[in-house]
């Protein structure tokens, strides 16, 4: 079976993200790298591969993004990916979560994989829903923040954690799972595979390669519009105290605590 | 019927969920400045009253789709196009969770429609709704359309407040057929509850443990700093809870409490926005982290960047000594 891993390309956690004013985008000019989240996405698929149960044949990492997205894929595949694909395409610039959901759903079906990975979020859009959006478009059943996964005849059983405890959820194959980060713990890939990496397949394709129509992606395909970017409200800046001496850091703090009759 | 739609979640015995009341209040709110009206979807084996009594948040119509399960986001998908298609609504609205997101996310593709999440508040505006939505970490908020009909709104945890009045909603059972892959989520079980059933509710003073304890016998630590203020209890986030540290009981944040004591006290907590929205209405809010850039810092009154394992047992030494 093939288990396609979905990996977004986003500012490296040090960058000081901020939206181009102009475009009403995200500026991406900074320091690009793999989502975090992701990361957690190709470990479990690694995982099931390894477990045995199922005979994975081949782990495919797909994105959507522009060229700095290359490195992305390159570290996906460090980490266990055998090959990648780059859905790339000047329409797809300004994409909100319906028109990305549908052109990743299209890129998806041109690889009709058995189960669908994907991070809990992205770094940079904190949407939470592209996993669901995608499996609509595919007819395939799915769960998100899944934090365990047992692999079940025909089936993967889940759990996860939802409003009122844990559920769990056996979801038939083929499915879009998406993972919580406290499913796994990444692991760190060997120099040999940071070196291979770039040896491995990566395919490119444009919108029209994988029969995505421009008008529905994009900024003309997108459902919802920027209108105004604001600041929120100020909020006074807490006192900060750094720890140096432990003894006079505790004292500031029971001080604290007095002043406002805590203790 | 232009109007929004709702979707009110319950648990197995038939309890409604706060934030999905919180919603159908603002629905009813929104509806009566756009000049239409309110409804609710429910699934299950909801009873009449119980149907009809979701009225009092401001809904005048309460579908009710009875032979389908609750707890799965695509069998409600399958509903809620069908009514949103059949009835014309222009909008969905969600209140905080877990289920609102997948439903929400579901509808955008079953609709090609423009959905947001986070909301904060929502607006009208010539006639139109615009939600509120924080981005990159709350460090912005954007003031987001929807270019089409319906719009899709995912509020954040608490944003939109309960409103009980009198009212009574009319009860409409809808036959509904669901997608075949809609059947090929099974529940197997549902809400279970995991570690011991502690109450966090009522305590004025919390301590909030997070990953930074490194283990579960970090919490010892917590429960002892604890023990040493008057009426204090231990919380914990989800990353914890997860990894079986603590009691889900414990949970503060999007998929587990709300609390507003005197004091939280946050020992190695990032402070990621799920967890925010459950704790950020404390009195006091004190952080320790060993990571300058922790976002928790954001919203404390008073942050300590340091290694928490120095720090709790001292503290803990200090109270216990200035109480005597
Ligand atoms: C849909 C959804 C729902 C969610 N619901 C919830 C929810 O209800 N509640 C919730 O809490 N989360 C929830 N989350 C998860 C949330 O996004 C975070 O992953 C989680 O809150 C992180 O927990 P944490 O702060 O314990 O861990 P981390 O983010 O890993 O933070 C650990 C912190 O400890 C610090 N640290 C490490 N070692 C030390 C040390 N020695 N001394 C001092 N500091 C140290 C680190 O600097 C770090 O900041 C949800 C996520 C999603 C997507
Ligand atoms: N452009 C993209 N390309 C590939 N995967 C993506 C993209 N955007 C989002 N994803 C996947 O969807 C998950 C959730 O993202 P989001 O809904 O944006 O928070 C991420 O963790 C990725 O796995």
């Amino acid at each position: 079976m093939k288990i396609c891993v979905l990996v977004k390309d986003v500012p490296d956690a040090a960058v000081q993200k901020r939206i181009d004013p102009g475009t009403m985008r995200l500026d991406r000019s900074g320091e690009n790298t793999l989502n975090p989240f992701d990361t957690h996405a190709i470990e479990a698929a690694m995982q099931l591969k390894e477990g045995g149960e199922l005979q994975v044949d081949e782990i495919v990492a797909v994105t959507m993004g522009t060229n700095t997205a290359q490195r992305a894929l390159q570290k996906a595949v460090a980490l266990g990916a055998d090959r990648s694909v780059h859905l790339a395409d000047e329409a797809l610039a300004g994409s909100d979560v319906c028109a990305t959901g549908l052109a990743l759903a299209k890129v998806l079906e041109s690889e009709s994989p058995d189960l669908v990975l994907l991070g809990q979020q992205s770094d940079d859009g904190e949407c939470y829903t592209i996993g669901a959006v995608v499996a609509d478009h595919l007819k395939m059943p799915s769960l998100t923040q899944v934090i365990d996964m047992k692999v079940d005849g025909d089936a993967i059983r889940c759990e996860r954690q939802a409003e009122y405890g844990y559920d769990t959820v056996a979801l038939t194959l083929p499915a879009v799972i998406s993972v919580g980060d406290a499913i796994n713990e990444p692991r760190y890939p060997s120099l040999k595979a940071i070196m291979g990496a770039k040896k491995k397949p990566l395919d490119t394709k444009s919108a029209g390669d994988v029969g995505i129509d421009g008008g529905q992606v994009g900024e003309a395909g997108s459902q919802t519009t920027v209108i105004a970017l604001n600041d929120p409200p100020q909020k006074e800046a807490g006192e900060i105290i750094e720890d140096e001496d432990t003894a006079e850091t505790v004292e500031k703090i029971v001080a604290w605590l007095e002043e406002r009759k805590l203790i | 019927m232009a109007g929004i739609l709702v979707y009110a979640l319950h648990d197995d015995e038939g309890n409604f969920n706060k934030n999905s009341l919180g919603a159908l209040s603002e629905a009813a709110k929104l509806a009566g400045e756009l000049g239409s009206e309110a409804a609710a979807v429910i699934v299950g084996d909801i009873a009449d009253d119980a149907a009809a009594g979701l009225g009092k948040y401001g809904v005048t119509k309460v579908y009710r789709a009875k032979n389908v399960p609750e707890g799965l986001a695509q069998p409600i998908v399958d509903v809620m196009a069908k009514i949103i298609q059949d009835d014309g609504f222009t909008y969905a609205l969600f209140g905080g969770g877990l289920l609102g997101f997948e439903i929400g996310a579901g509808l955008t593709a079953r609709l090609g429609a423009g959905v947001t999440m986070e909301v904060t508040k929502v607006k009208v505006d010539g006639g139109k709704l615009v939600s509120e939505r924080p981005i990159l970490q709350d460090s912005k908020i954007a003031d987001v359309g929807y270019v089409s009909e319906p719009g899709i709104i995912i509020g954040r945890l608490n944003a939109f407040d309960i409103v009980e009045g009198s009212g009574s909603a009319e009860v409409v059972d809808v036959e509904v057929e669901l997608s075949e892959f809609s059947n090929k989520a099974k529940m197997i079980t549902r809400g279970e509850q995991r570690g011991a059933d502690v109450d966090i509710e009522a305590a004025d003073i919390l301590i909030g443990g997070g990953r930074g304890l490194g283990s579960a016998d970090g919490f010892k630590d917590c429960e002892e700093l604890a023990n040493s203020f008057d009426n204090g209890a231990v919380a914990a986030t989800r990353a914890v809870v997860d990894a079986g540290w603590y009691p889900y009981a414990a949970q503060i944040g999007q998929t587990g409490k709300t609390v507003a004591p005197k004091l939280y006290l946050a020992v190695g907590v990032s402070g990621a926005i799920q967890h925010k929205v459950g704790m950020q209405n404390s009195e006091n809010i004190v952080a320790i982290n060993k990571d300058a850039n922790a976002p928790i810092f954001e919203f404390s009154d008073l942050g300590i960047v340091g290694d928490l394992n120095k720090i709790l047992p001292k503290l803990t030494e200090a109270i216990k000594a200035k109480k005597g």
